[in-house]
């Protein structure tokens, strides 16, 4: 780990005013992501703006949907009774993610910009595309049993974001409300969000350097009532996904009239399937739509040697959320 | 010739403390941060730190250093490397220096300039504080010409061979009895399979640390995790040139070792001797990636195992071969031979081993080092043939029970595995399974039952206490042993309060230190029954000694009685034929102003106890008694396990374990370790594994958040039981181990237990989801 220095900002223009023209400055929230990643010398910060002050706060209710501060902690956002209500599958993806003290420490913020957990890019002695552009991916030809088989490129492999949260905004439609260092506002979709690697992958979000999260809102629909994030790991507990669905229906009369497809764990980003979807609306609410739907999320995957699996997996786990939410 | 040694079922016969749930005695130093581990000697005058700098690549040459911008940094005190390593006067790079070592490795990092494995030490920093050191050696920087490494026996470009030793030349590497070959071949029922099982790690909490205080120029004392104190005594000074005497090796908590901290690696000797280069004392403790490659693992391994059998189930013929990944220097394998040896009764066996150097370092003891693996293949084989032949997996195994050691023809000491196998059944409800696989549904889920044998033997062990008993009714009790979390501070202090008669808060046990009487490694399950029986003898020379006392004081009923003819009831020395002639020991110390009275007692474990009380024992009637015996602690695991078939995820629901393990010294720490070791167990089988580039031979997931350990959610609730078992052969407490046998055969039921969930008979650990979901069911 590097020397540092630490700042806090009282204000949002005060953060981004002390980050500009610094690029290698961050922002600091919970601290969970960053603190590894300088610990084992992955990344190399000499400035630290803790944000922790700003009001980026709130769980409520507003005209275009449930807007959530980007400080909130995961573990008061999975536990909150509006969330639970209106959103099952993203509650889910917060609580079935790391570990109770992780969850009380992590924002919201934090969490969508975690990184991956590929072990090559997580070891300063491998060669990485992704943190040393250019250096190669040995992932290709190496260990790759966790990494994505959707959205891949020759340059990078991993599943980028590696968490549950994410996947679940992108199905839901939840859109990010971002401010740059001159106090000015965008909004963009959290399925938008993330990038593909491409020749790029050292380049995972459209986030501009020290542009802010400020919220994120989802809107209410009855998909996202009546929705579910099942997720499959090797452990019970405290491990990332293998595979994972976010999944939401509206069913009426047995027939599907709006639906929400998200996986984690198999796409270089978090992976919102239209082409699922599309399979899905109009189409009675049976087990024989949910495979036809599967078998579209996965089509275009290319597999490696030790990932294989995850193309039949993803599909039985989606399979399975979607028998979940259909009742 | 000596007389026979008292055993503990003599002059306790019904046992007082030893056996009760008694609570641990550390344990509100434990939980409070009273108690020190090895890194937290945090007051030495002058403290500074260390930390190791280690090799990006596996295999290369280092070329040079670039310390300027490390050596700049404020309070950076030393960046010692192999060009300036104060000299050793031994090291383990050639065969009689490891020897005398006793080193895990042939092979000392910071002694030249080429790297042999990823990880590897190539510098130590020392600096005032932690962040410093670590600041300091981030900005070292290192010039390497790299070579293309070998990976594992898998690489293509590694080359295998036949050792003549394995198990680091403590285990044959070709065993044969009978006609193995000849007997498979006219086998009614033939099985071959081929297992492999993942690299696995300790992963013990405490991570390897050592903290080295040069008092004097020819004068060190070592703060070491270590399972033994005196092995890291002789290590360090063989090293360095010292007497033992001149070196003192401390250990008072360790939190955990599991095999791994059972030998002195290079960490320790150069924390040492960056304190020498320093002059100050440096602490080091090894990150928790530099544990995947500072102490060791259990090595890549694939073991075919060919299995000829009758119609009736009965085993015939056993043929075994094992290949895996050894270092550059070492032939290390886990002898997993051993057990397939033992633990069913064929007359025909035979077993070798073939190595590959693979650039990684020298693979070490992993608990049940041998016994885990193999019994994972020859539980599995076995569970395969009771289906083939329609035979209960319970009832194939009583077929094929051994009445005595088929390796060695001796008789057991004690063997209660048939009634660890009845209790264990019971308990479980075995007797309702249904005999067909993929046959059981909850819900989506598929249900199955597995189980499987354990056994671990009794290793050749002895060991030394002493025991101050106090005329004021106290008693402190010490042997250089070591605790590894498990309960030896508390199951000690129970033998020495029996054995004393005292009430256990009047007794204080103390371990973990070479000032004190010398006691085995706490390793192969050894600890228990060493240290016990040294405690209990130590105990038993208070008496003796006590006893010339009275009958030579005059004032004293027992005065010119004759020794032999005193006993010792409840603290009272008395007469044998007249217990009224005699009184209480406090008075017989207080007259002779004795404030206190002390011991010394040696313990023996194994055939070395059997053999000195054979040789003593000079009464023909006993003479069978003295024959010698196999001797081997015996268990059952019953497993169930739920699956789902679409996700292929395993979870474990239920958990039953049976042993037999002689006297059983607390049944609540008793119960913990066998709780831990099954867990432990769990973990191999469902989804530990170190996975090794094989391109770069370098791991690519060293955390605990990618090497998988079972969280809470994992484990059900257990059930433990252990048979109540006389042993009057293996030590003079008739105790054995548990340390180890609570894993062996664990991963073998939880895959039976798949099986018979699936009908997929899943032969490579872990079981993860991918294998799964990959192996096709082989039952109609």
């Amino acid at each position: 780990m590097n020397n540092f220095s630490y700042t806090q900002a009282g204000s949002a223009k005060a953060a981004t005013g002390l980050l500009k023209d610094k690029p290698q400055a961050a922002y600091i929230a919970g601290g969970t992501t960053l603190l590894d990643l300088m610990k084992a010398n992955l990344e190399e910060h000499p400035q630290l703006v803790d944000i922790n002050t700003l009001p980026f706060k709130g769980i409520e209710q507003t005209k275009d949907g449930l807007r959530i501060g980007a400080m909130e902690r995961m573990s008061d956002v999975g536990e909150n009774k509006l969330v639970l209500e209106q959103f099952p599958a993203i509650s889910e993806s917060l609580l079935l993610a790391a570990s109770p003290q992780l969850r009380n420490m992590a924002s919201i913020g934090g969490n969508i910009l975690q990184r991956t957990r590929c072990g090559y890019f997580r070891d300063a002695a491998f060669p990485c595309n992704k943190r040393v552009p250019g250096s190669g991916c040995p992932a290709l030809t190496g260990d790759n049993h966790n990494l994505a088989v959707l959205g891949t490129s020759e340059s990078c492999i991993a599943t980028a974001y590696p968490g549950d949260l994410s996947v679940a905004l992108a199905a839901f439609d939840a859109v990010l409300t971002l401010e740059n260092q001159k106090g000015k506002q965008r909004q963009v979709l959290v399925k938008d969000f993330y990038l593909l690697p491409g020749k790029t992958p050292q380049k995972e979000t459209v986030l501009e350097p020290g542009e802010l999260i400020v919220a994120v809102t989802i809107p209410m629909t009855a998909q996202a009532r009546r929705s579910t994030y099942l997720k499959v790991r090797e452990r019970s507990s405290y491990a990332y996904a293998l595979a994972s669905a976010a999944v939401g229906l509206d069913v009426q009369g047995g027939t599907i009239r709006a639906a929400r497809v998200a996986l984690g764990g198999v796409g270089t980003k978090p992976w919102r399937s239209p082409e699922a979807e599309k399979a899905l609306v109009g189409q009675p609410a049976t087990e024989a739509t949910f495979r036809a739907a599967a078998a579209a999320a996965m089509r275009g995957a290319q597999p490696r040697k030790e990932n294989a699996f995850k193309v039949e997996l993803a599909q039985n786990t989606l399979v399975q959320a979607l028998m979940k939410v259909a009742g | 010739m000596d007389t026979a040694e008292p055993t503990f079922f003599d002059t306790n016969p019904k046992a007082g403390v030893v056996g009760q749930p008694l609570n641990r005695v550390d344990g509100r130093d434990k939980v409070t941060g009273k108690a020190k581990y090895s890194a937290e000697f945090n007051q030495l005058p002058g403290l500074v730190h260390a930390v190791l700098k280690t090799s990006d690549v596996a295999k290369g040459r280092i070329t040079g250093f670039d310390t300027s911008a490390a050596m700049k940094q404020p309070g950076v005190l030393a960046i010692l490397t192999h060009q300036n390593l104060p000299k050793l006067a031994k090291t383990p790079n050639d065969a009689e220096g490891k020897k005398a070592i006793g080193a895990p490795m042939g092979f000392l990092p910071l002694t030249t300039d080429q790297i042999h494995y990823a990880g590897q030490p190539v510098a130590i920093v020392v600096a005032d504080t932690l962040e410093r050191a670590q600041y300091a050696a981030a900005l070292l920087k290192v010039q390497v010409a790299a070579e293309k490494p070998i990976a594992s026996y898998e690489d293509p470009q590694a080359k295998l061979f036949d050792p003549t030793k394995v198990q680091d030349g403590k285990a044959p590497a070709h065993v044969v009895r009978g006609n193995a070959q000849a007997a498979f071949a006219a086998a009614p029922v033939q099985l071959t399979h081929t297992y492999t099982h993942a690299i696995n790690h300790h992963n013990p909490m405490e991570p390897g640390a050592t903290t080295a205080h040069w008092e004097a120029p020819d004068r060190l004392t070592i703060y070491d995790a270590t399972q033994g104190v005196t092995r890291t005594q002789k290590a360090v000074s063989t090293m360095l040139g010292l007497s033992a005497e001149q070196v003192r090796v401390v250990t008072k908590y360790l939190g955990g070792g599991f095999g791994c901290k059972g030998s002195s690696w290079p960490h320790t000797i150069l924390t040492v001797q960056a304190a020498k280069a320093v002059g100050r004392p440096v602490k080091l403790s090894l990150t928790r990636p530099q544990m995947f490659t500072g102490m060791g693992h259990r090595e890549d391994q694939t073991q075919t195992l060919k299995m000829g059998a009758t119609r009736d189930g009965k085993l015939t013929a056993l043929i075994h071969e094992k290949t895996s990944t050894t270092s550059p220097w070492d032939n290390y394998a886990e002898s997993n031979s051993k057990i397939i040896n033992m633990l069913y009764a064929c007359e025909n066996f035979e077993a070798s081993y073939q190595l590959a150097r693979a650039n990684v370092m020298t693979s070490t003891f992993t608990r049940a080092p041998g016994e885990a693996p193999g019994s994972f293949a020859l539980e599995s084989s076995l569970d395969d043939l009771a289906y083939q032949l329609g035979i209960d997996p319970l009832e194939i195994r009583l077929r094929n029970y051994a009445e005595k050691d088929p390796g060695t023809g001796q008789a057991w000491s004690s063997k209660s595995l048939k009634e660890c196998y009845a209790r264990g059944a019971e308990l479980f409800g075995w007797s309702k399974r249904n005999p067909k696989a993929g046959a059981t549904r909850d819900g989506r889920l598929l249900v199955g039952w597995g189980m499987a044998t354990a056994s671990y033997p009794v290793h050749n062990s002895q060991g030394t206490a002493r025991a101050r008993l106090y005329a004021d009714g106290h008693a402190v009790v010490q042997a250089g042993a070591t605790d590894l979390g498990t309960g030896t501070y508390t199951v000690m202090t129970q033998v020495a309060a029996d054995a004393l008669f005292l009430p256990v808060d009047k007794v204080r046990f103390e371990l973990g230190d070479t000032k004190l009487p010398t006691a085995p490694n706490s390793g192969g399950s050894v600890a228990a029954g060493t240290v016990s029986s040294s405690v209990y003898m130590a105990a038993q020379d208070v008496w003796q000694k006590l006893i010339k006392v009275a009958v030579l004081d005059k004032k004293s009923p027992l005065y010119r009685a004759k020794a032999a003819d005193v006993e010792v009831k409840q603290g009272r020395l008395q007469l044998k034929n007249n217990p009224q002639k005699g009184e209480d020991f406090a008075a017989i110390m207080k007259r002779a102003e004795m404030a206190d009275i002390e011991g010394n007692g040696q313990g023996r474990y194994g055939s070395g106890y059997e053999d000195a009380q054979a040789a003593a024992n000079a009464d023909p009637a006993k003479k069978d008694q003295a024959a010698d015996h196999s001797m081997h602690s015996f268990g059952a695991h019953f497993c169930e396990v739920k699956v789902d078939p679409d996700l292929g995820t395993v979870r474990v629901t239920r958990w039953v374990s049976v042993h037999g393990a002689g006297r059983i010294l607390n049944a609540k720490t008793a119960r913990s370790q066998i709780i831990g070791g099954s867990i432990f167990g769990i973990g191999a089988a469902l989804m530990e594994g170190t996975v090794r580039d094989q391109n770069y031979s370098r791991y690519t997931n060293a955390s605990l958040a990618d090497y998988h350990i079972p969280v809470n959610a994992d484990i059900p609730e257990m059930t433990v039981e252990f048979i109540d078992e006389k042993d009057p052969h293996i030590n003079a407490m008739g105790v054995k181990g548990i340390g180890e046998i609570s894993m062996v055969g664990v991963s073998a039921a939880v895959a039976n237990a798949v099986f018979h969930a699936t009908g997929k008979r899943v032969r490579s650990l872990p079981i993860t989801p991918d294998k799964v979901l990959a192996t096709k069911p082989v039952q109609a």
